[in-house]
């Protein structure tokens, strides 16, 4: 398997009364192709930053950083923005979508800027916006969109350049119960088509989606788990407890 | 699960075939997991204490069937047991336990243990989540699902606190 994201030794320092914070503190992580990764933690233990490391939104102290075996860390600004372009796909808490474009601009916009002509970008967008069920909302601007169109059409934005990989930054953080679902269910989809995909979160049930769950304490990554497909029908045996016996 | 049985037997007569065919309505997927043998032990229980009476319903080139019903005192309990408002497994009170058994003996790291808790319940929450994206969104299994989702999430949650709770006592 290829190595999509490969860190070591990732260091990431602000600066504070006394010593400076170690927000990242010697992260190494390996991400393969395909796999769905997850990031919890207490806030303030790192995990956005770690993120905006691996998303070349924040540059490293220190450490190595490397993007489908090229290594990335030295990487000047331009060079990043050409990178986060081609290669990676971004979803934040905050949506970030151009208001003043509609849905099937925002999506297009990162096509075009990589040169895609016109109808083709055009035609890929409202593909997207179709499979993730947002397609009648192609035409509206974000701010007649509720939160959680609003998300998936970020989600389509972040898909339209086929990235090696998506980065979400607590991306149900601002969504309701039954949005919060929706996006749940286009995750397991994406983890279902090998998207590569890394995921901060407090939401526990988004967490859980993930192939492999990261938990950060401190800047550093204390524990590593495989999630993995259960057999044990321990959920179902959750339900059942309270049945208790005839 | 006495309970459960008479309450679906509320509705009208039933053999037990079709009980557990309204088991597995109401339950989804979770009612798919019950043993059917518990379903007739139960059944049979319920006879003896007088809540439910079966009557022999012969059919042609079969077997007779039993169909079961309620008896007035069966129905009584029925009434009863929608008003009540008990409440089950309110606090994680053993897992609570052990923490404090942990950081006094020091037989066990706290901070792992709740590692490890968090781990298993999200574990289940991953597979409740998994049935319930396979459940019609609007059927009682999903309601029900979505409810035992919900007490994991908070479940989780509480482990966090504790978490927290022991990291500040650890810098203190």
């Amino acid at each position: 398997m290829s190595r999509v994201i490969e860190a070591r030794g990732l260091l990431r320092r602000y600066p504070a009364a006394g010593s400076p914070i170690r927000a990242v503190d010697g992260v190494d992580l390996v991400v393969e192709a395909g796999e769905t990764v997850s990031v919890m933690g207490p806030s303030g233990c790192g995990k956005s930053t770690l993120l905006h490391l691996l998303g070349g939104l924040e540059r490293p102290d220190g450490g190595e950083l490397y993007l489908d075996g090229r290594r990335v860390d030295r990487l000047s600004e331009s060079q990043w923005a050409i990178l986060r372009r081609r290669a990676i796909g971004f979803v934040f808490q905050a949506f970030h979508l151009v208001d003043e474009l509609t849905s099937v601009e925002n999506v297009e916009l990162p096509a075009l800027l990589l040169g895609v002509a016109r109808p083709r970008a055009r035609r890929r967008a409202m593909e997207l916006l179709e499979r993730l069920g947002v397609a009648e909302r192609a035409g509206h601007l974000p701010d007649r969109l509720s939160g959680g169109e609003r998300q998936r059409v970020a989600v389509a934005r972040a898909l339209v350049n086929q990235p090696l990989v998506v980065l979400a930054d607590e991306p149900t953080g601002n969504l309701d119960s039954r949005a919060t679902g929706d996006i749940l269910r286009l995750f397991g989809e994406l983890r279902e088509a090998r998207q590569t995909l890394l995921v901060v979160t407090h939401d526990a049930r988004v967490a859980s989606i993930a192939d492999r769950l990261l938990t950060m304490r401190d800047g550093a990554i204390v524990a590593q788990t495989r999630l993995g497909a259960g057999t044990s029908a321990a959920g179902i045996l959750a339900v059942l407890a309270d049945l208790g016996e005839g | 699960m006495r309970d459960v049985i008479l309450s679906l037997l509320a509705k009208e007569p039933a053999h037990g075939y079709e009980l557990r065919q309204r088991l597995a309505k109401a339950l989804g997927p979770a009612g798919g997991a019950l043993n059917p043998g518990q379903v007739y032990v139960t059944l049979s229980r319920l006879e003896r204490a007088g809540l439910v009476q079966a009557t022999e319903v012969p059919q042609p080139s079969h077997p007779d069937k039993k169909v079961y019903e309620l008896t007035a005192s069966g129905r009584e309990r029925v009434e009863a047991w929608l008003s009540d408002v008990s409440w089950s497994k309110v606090a994680p009170l053993e897992f609570h336990l052990k923490l404090v058994v942990a950081a006094t003996t020091r037989l066990a790291d706290p901070v792992a243990l709740v590692d490890a808790q968090r781990l298993e319940l999200l574990r289940e929450l991953r597979e409740l989540q998994e049935l319930a994206l396979r459940e019609p969104p609007d059927s009682d299994g999903a309601l029900l699902l979505e409810g035992a989702s919900l007490r994991l999430q908070a479940d989780i949650r509480w482990l966090e606190v504790c978490e927290r709770r022991l990291l500040d006592k650890e810098s203190r």
